[in-house]
């Protein structure tokens, strides 16, 4: 069942005429016609469409609680900031299907009761940018923005907005920041941007695949969204798959779908780059915690893993993750864990925002002992002391970014200490840096019991 | 260590006043600053790829800000350079979804190919590498960024390839 996906093999369907020759823009028509604004967010609400940015949040009912004081300026802003690493699903529907997401953008600003809405990408996609551009100005010489849509007597501009490279501009009130023309720095919450946001106005922020959902879910009705998917999964969801699999690339799922299918399925991932064995997974981006084998394809209790909110988020950090942004990340037994975790947090500490002192100073620190660790120059205290500093970030800060950098640290140390443990105890080992890249983990393992 | 100078030609063109005029419209006629990065791309895209403090402090008069507003901006964001980078400056995704695609070889051939480190640029102006973090082609790594293009899926035959174009002219940024 595709969703997002299924018109997206016509050929031309980037262009304004195929789309709308393919049943685009009927979902305007629909809700500007025949449904009123609260009718449309009533209907987002029913159909368990939740936030595919990472966080899940119900969107209907994120939308229920704007601001709606008449008079004073409303907006949908969209986040196709798309850096969190391991994903570029909103970057392929983007560039392919740009209209499904201007289509759903105008329902959704209908139902916020906004006349200004805006588009915020990331400068680095400039290429789909002048994508988004072009298909916006389709849309105005097609009457379906700007003044008085289809006689309707809505009004509605919107527009797109590049940023200029700052992963934490992904986070909302820090993309309202930069949308405003200031440092990507998050705001404190509360208030909330459905009651004040961009220039202090009630603001709906949300990610591009979320809105792109909106006009099939209009069209269709809640009913038949919500029959689709698992559990509180309702619908579909994008995946973007990328690491030692033989099939990289971005896959639209229903939600219930096994993990072991996902990955070993020619339909999708086709298995393991050269049939290596697998090591280790990030299922939703950087920021969720890395799984070890065990965890992958089953769940503690032994039931097998989904591709679903529940399923992923199974047994807590323990013994799960998150399905976080979709950004599906494999690894195989070449890689090395200690390697691969200075990497994300160098990741981290690059991007904080600096405004925090735990996040400022922890994810730096996190930095530079991974480092050591990993250039064989850590001490066995230094992974208690990694520990101790994750924990301490997390909660501690006012975004999100901090316990996103905490998290991998932690699930890295808990799943796979033994191998931090093998880089202290045996530094001349792992001078090469492609230690692990000819080693069979059992071999490593068997070294260390024989050290212990 | 000596400091080095760079010097900058502002030229606003008709063309690129007619640009920023059309940005600064998508906003609120009492919100100009909120074209502020937008402007700044458009600017620097005009400027070589760098904005000096004369081109901060034009840009801020020509939004109607102070000139520290711009500046907080362009040391804020990884894409303004406040130097001069090169005519083609090869940026590499470092992040671990390429970095396991073996990103660090790839950089560290290509440095040696053209007698750079990482953050220099060649001698003849052509070419700067840079490190950067994930540019959300994970899927197709290791990948540069080239102007506005990505280039993915690389190797060093591509790299090869690429430095060859750039060097006949054969490359478009845009
Ligand atoms: C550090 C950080 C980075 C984020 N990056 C993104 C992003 O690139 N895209 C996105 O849609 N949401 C991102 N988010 C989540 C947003 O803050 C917000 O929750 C989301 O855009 C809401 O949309 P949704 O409810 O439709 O998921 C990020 C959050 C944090 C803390
Ligand atoms: S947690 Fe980090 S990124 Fe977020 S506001 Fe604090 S310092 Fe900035
Ligand atoms: S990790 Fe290189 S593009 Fe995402």
């Amino acid at each position: 069942m595709k969703i997002l996906f299924e018109k997206l093999d016509i050929e031309g369907i980037q262009s304004y005429e195929v789309y709308r020759k393919n049943g685009g823009y009927t979902s305007v028509e629909k809700a500007l016609k025949t449904l009123t604004p609260d009718e449309v967010t009533e209907m987002v609400k029913a159909s368990g469409l939740k936030g595919r940015g990472g966080a899940g949040f119900p969107t209907g009912l994120k939308w229920s609680f704007i601001d709606k004081t008449p008079g004073i300026p409303h907006h949908l802003v969209v986040n196709a900031d798309e850096s969190e690493p391991g994903t570029f699903k909103d970057r392929y529907l983007m560039s392919h299907i740009p209209h499904l997401l201007i289509e759903g953008a105008i329902v959704s600003s209908y139902a916020l009761g906004a006349e200004l809405s805006y588009i915020y990408i990331r400068g680095e996609f400039m290429w789909i940018y002048k994508i988004l551009r072009k298909a916006i100005a389709e849309a105005y010489a097609n009457g379906w923005l700007g003044k008085n849509i289809l006689g309707t007597g809505y009004n509605l501009d919107l527009h797109v907005h590049c940023g200029a490279g700052a992963y934490i501009c992904g986070e909302e009130t820090a993309l309202l920041e930069s949308l405003e023309g200031k440092r990507g720095n998050p705001r404190m919450k509360p208030p909330f941007p459905a009651v004040k946001g961009l220039w202090g106005e009630p603001t709906v922020v949300n990610n591009v695949e979320s809105i792109a959902n909106v006009s099939w879910i209009v069209n269709h009705g809640a009913e038949a969204y919500s029959a689709i998917g698992i559990a509180n999964s309702k619908g579909t969801k994008l995946i973007s798959a990328s690491g030692h699999i033989k099939n990289p690339g971005v896959y639209e799922i229903e939600f219930g779908l096994s993990v072991e299918e996902f990955l070993y399925s020619d339909k999708y991932c086709g298995g393991m780059m050269d049939d290596r064995p697998i090591k280790a997974l990030i299922p939703g981006g950087a920021s969720v915690p890395i799984l070890p084998p065990k965890y992958i394809f089953k769940t503690a209790n032994g039931e097998d893993r989904l591709m679903s909110y529940e399923s992923w988020s199974d047994g807590g950090f323990e013994t799960g993750s998150s399905l976080g942004s979709g950004g599906f990340i494999v690894y195989n037994d070449t890689t090395c864990i200690v390697r691969n975790t200075w990497n994300i947090s160098r990741f981290f500490a690059h991007e904080s925002c600096g405004q925090c002192s735990p996040c400022r100073e922890g994810t730096g620190w996190m930095e530079k002992i991974l480092n050591r660790i990993e250039h064989g120059q850590g001490r066995e205290e230094d992974i208690d002391l990694l520990w101790s500093i994750q924990s301490m970030i997390e909660g501690n800060t006012i975004c999100p970014l901090g316990d996103a950098a905490a998290w991998p640290v932690a699930a890295a140390i808990r799943h796979f200490r033994e191998e931090f443990e093998y880089h202290v105890r045996f530094p001349e080992l792992i001078k090469d840096k492609d230690h692990f890249a000819n080693e069979p983990m059992e071999k490593i393992r068997s070294r260390m019991m024989v050290n212990i | 260590m000596e400091k080095k100078e760079y010097t900058q030609e502002i030229n606003i063109t008709d063309e690129l006043m007619a640009k920023i005029n059309e940005l600064i419209s998508e906003y609120p006629a009492d919100k100009k600053k909120s074209a502020l990065l937008p402007v700044l791309h458009v600017v620097q895209d005009a400027h070589d790829h760098w904005l000096s403090v004369p081109l901060m402090d034009k840009v801020a008069e020509i939004l109607e800000i102070t000139p520290i507003e711009v500046y907080e901006v362009v040391t804020f964001y990884s894409m303004y350079n406040q130097k001069p980078v090169g005519k083609y400056h090869l940026e590499f995704c470092r992040t671990t979804c390429c970095a396991i695609m073996k990103a660090d070889e790839l950089i560290e051939y290509t440095c040696n190919k053209l007698g750079v480190k990482v953050g220099e640029i060649t001698p003849d102006g052509m070419f700067r590498i840079s490190t950067v973090e994930c540019l959300g082609a994970c899927g197709f790594g290791p990948m540069l960024q080239l102007g506005d293009n990505y280039h993915e899926h690389l190797t060093k035959e591509k790299i090869d390839k690429l430095i060859e174009d750039c060097k006949e002219g054969k490359v478009s940024l845009f």
